[in-house]
């Protein structure tokens, strides 16, 4: 018997006897086989049996195998051209994708199967996870694909470096202020995350090793021995409600199943062959249909006109750091993936029996639901980046409709230039142009009154933090207060509310009395103790 | 020891001697090798980038009360390092003989904060982090202000002191 096939799987009935091929044919197998022992070993392990109950959910993992093949041969060929310098990297990718035939089609593939490959094995994960297969005896298989997990993940973040533009550029460096927080030694962390203190030469050919030699290199390790614990512990059957895994019967039972088995090749691998043709098709029709990532503009550290955003799929994350207080920030950047790689570690070994049914494993698919929903909504969140200024391409902040000006004259006109110039615009929104961090501003004065607007400008902030608006009291003078309230009146009234609650819009102030002089009345209020340093922050100076 | 002495003294010592002789040797070349490469590896981390005053023009090219962008040459960089051997800070001048220098990286993740002179302040695009005129926080997440650069004025001419990006060196 060969080495590879294991005790239990040692079934003489799927053992099919030695091909007899007629003819010439039959001569070169037989020298061939003689040399390989194709009978004794490749034969077997191809047509080992599967238990009958896998089925359509378990062909995520080889679709997976065959994103990665892809992406190991279309690299192949970008690397033939792609140079790995930063005075290179972008002309050469410049030039592959304008000039190379079917260059575009190329770094498309790789594009978008990197996207599949990201995508199938957090659903292969996931199906491992939700049907328990994790479980005895296959616990060292789930770390093995642990691994394969991650370096999946460093896969996808090194190859958005290598395109070497802004986003590129600033994902690093996000990366490494990210890793810079790991207390202690996150400095060090960080300098070798970029290859040195600032991000240049030394870091691009770092990345591209760990992108081309270092992870593809560890990926095959781990993958060989992935397979090779698939075939020798065999493919989990199918969980039924009944079906408890206990260590000390578990093997008797899987090897029960298996004698009422499927031969792996040609039933089993039949749907695998027809997902992944499928998963390809797809992934084709999307390089054809969106091509490969925009390029960008180059790569420069005194370019600061760009809004970095890293790929779809750190997308999420990048919203999560958008998000979270700033009290709990360090522990969210380092304990966050921490606590995921430390729980996927230590899961198969303090969950390693009992039920595999997700019937029975309520928190298993809550857990899997709630992941799936909150990634989602934070990759919605992160394109729309509503927490962020928005600006013109050039960098410039953008004006105020024409349409609206028109209608203006005066001090109202001389207040939408204020809250063009001044930065409101960045963040709130008149007439649909605008940020979208703040609340729109149209019909503002229809829900609160001038004293409340003029505070909340002057003094910005909201809660507790330093989260939301600047102060404008440092920045505006009562000239320009007096336009901006001229030009909010002057605004037809929103039609729609805008979704920002009343209390939110109204913070908390006490108003102790008002006093009026010659032509203005004004509201004598108590301010919470953060908003006056807010209001009155202390000046280098003054 | 007790234990080494029983197994030298049954009939698997050769094996055991032999066994030895394989771990140790790939022992030993593992080390020989790997001082090197782990050396070679952390290259960049030895090697700390120096600190130098770059000119960044005459002093009456910066009108007083405004911030503009000034750009010059990293001293760390590698003879291949194209654009990204340059480095930019915002210079602010202040008064007839003060300036400062801000780092470009926003003190929340290292984003290029974006200097918006009309509306005096400084705006980041990731995440939205907003910084006063002086380089003070004016809106999270960002928690700590702006990072100044050494700055000084030397024979009419305005000299920055270069810095690695502040969180990693």
């Amino acid at each position: 018997m060969s080495l590879l096939e294991p005790p239990t799987l040692a079934h003489s009935e799927h053992d099919a006897p030695p091909l007899q091929l007629p003819g010439p044919i039959g001569v070169v197998y037989r020298w061939l086989d003689d040399r390989l022992g194709i009978d004794a070993v490749i034969k077997p392990v191809l047509v080992h049996p599967v238990p009958r109950s896998t089925n359509w959910f378990n062909v995520l993992g080889s679709a997976t195998l065959t994103a990665f093949i892809f992406q190991v041969i279309t690299g192949v060929f970008l690397a033939l051209t792609y140079i790995p310098s930063p005075n290179g990297a972008y002309q050469s990718l410049q030039w592959i994708t304008n000039k190379a035939i079917f260059g575009h089609l190329l770094r498309g593939i790789h594009y978008w199967g990197g996207s599949a490959m990201i995508l199938l094995i957090f659903a292969h994960t996931a199906r491992v996870f939700l049907t328990g297969s994790y479980k005895y005896p296959r616990e060292l298989n789930w770390l093995l694909g642990v691994g394969l997990l991650f370096c999946t993940i460093l896969m996808g973040f090194t190859g958005q470096l290598l395109v070497w533009n802004q986003d590129s550029y600033w994902a690093i460096v996000v990366g490494a202020e990210q890793a810079a927080r790991t207390p202690i030694i996150g400095s060090l962390v960080a300098q070798v995350l970029v290859a040195g203190q600032v991000v240049g030469g030394a870091t691009l050919t770092h990345f591209f090793a760990i992108h081309v030699f270092i992870v593809p290199g560890l990926m095959f390790g781990l993958i060989g021995g992935h397979l090779y614990l698939v075939v020798y512990q065999g493919i989990s059957e199918w969980p039924e409600p009944s079906s408890v895994v206990d260590p000390k019967t578990y093997k008797q039972k899987y090897h029960e199943i298996l004698k009422d088995g499927i031969p792996f090749f040609p039933d089993a691998m039949a749907k695998d062959a027809l997902f992944a043709l499928f998963a390809g098709v797809v992934v084709i029709i999307l390089a054809v249909v969106f091509g490969p990532a925009p390029l960008g503009h180059k790569a420069d550290p005194t370019n600061y006109v760009t809004n970095p955003r890293p790929f779809w799929f750190l997308i999420w994350y990048f919203a999560l750091l958008a998000e979270i207080p700033a009290g709990v920030e360090n522990f969210v950047i380092i304990g966050f993936p921490l606590v995921i790689v430390l729980w996927m570690i230590a899961l198969p070994f303090y969950a390693n029996k009992g039920e595999r049914a997700p019937s029975k494993r309520p928190w298993a698919v809550a857990s899997v639901f709630i992941a799936v929903l909150a990634t989602a909504a934070l990759v919605y969140e992160g394109y729309q980046s509503p927490w962020a200024p928005v600006f013109d391409p050039q960098g410039n902040l953008k004006h105020v409709p024409a349409a609206v000006l028109q209608r203006l004259t005066g001090q109202a006109r001389d207040g939408a230039l204020v809250f063009e110039q001044r930065g409101c615009i960045a963040c709130h929104s008149v007439d649909g142009v605008g940020g979208i961090r703040g609340p729109s501003l149209d019909g503002v004065l229809s829900r609160m009154p001038v004293w409340r607007f003029n505070i909340q400008v002057l003094v910005g902030g909201r809660g507790t933090s330093y989260q939301y608006m600047p102060a404008f009291g440092k920045i505006l003078n009562t000239t320009e207060m007096d336009q901006l309230v001229a030009f909010f009146k002057a605004l037809p009234k929103a039609e729609k509310q805008a979704s920002v609650s009343h209390a939110a819009l109204n913070p908390p102030v006490r108003v102790v009395s008002k006093v009026k002089n010659h032509h203005r009345e004004y509201s004598v209020v108590v301010l919470p103790r953060h908003r006056l340093h807010a209001a009155y922050p202390k000046r280098p100076g003054h | 020891m007790g234990i080494t002495k029983k197994m030298l003294s049954t009939k698997l010592s050769r094996e055991l001697f032999l066994t030895g002789i394989i771990v140790g040797y790939s022992a030993i070349a593992g080390v020989v090798v790997g001082i090197p490469i782990v050396g070679y590896f952390l290259t960049p981390l030895i090697k700390q980038s120096p600190r130098l005053w770059r000119d960044v023009g005459p002093v009456s090219k910066f009108s007083i009360g405004t911030t503009v962008e000034v750009k010059y040459s990293d001293p760390s960089a590698l003879p291949w390092s194209g654009t990204t051997s340059k480095a930019g800070a915002w210079l602010r001048r202040n008064s007839a003989n003060s300036f400062t220098a801000y780092s470009m990286y926003c003190t929340h993740l290292g984003c290029p904060v974006h200097w918006i002179q009309s509306a005096d302040l400084f705006l980041c695009p990731c995440h939205g982090s907003a910084f006063y005129g002086d380089g003070k926080v004016a809106a999270g997440p960002a928690e700590l202000p702006l990072v100044h650069l050494p700055v000084r004025v030397r024979n009419n001419r305005v000299e920055i002191q270069t810095k690695p990006i502040p969180v990693i060196g």
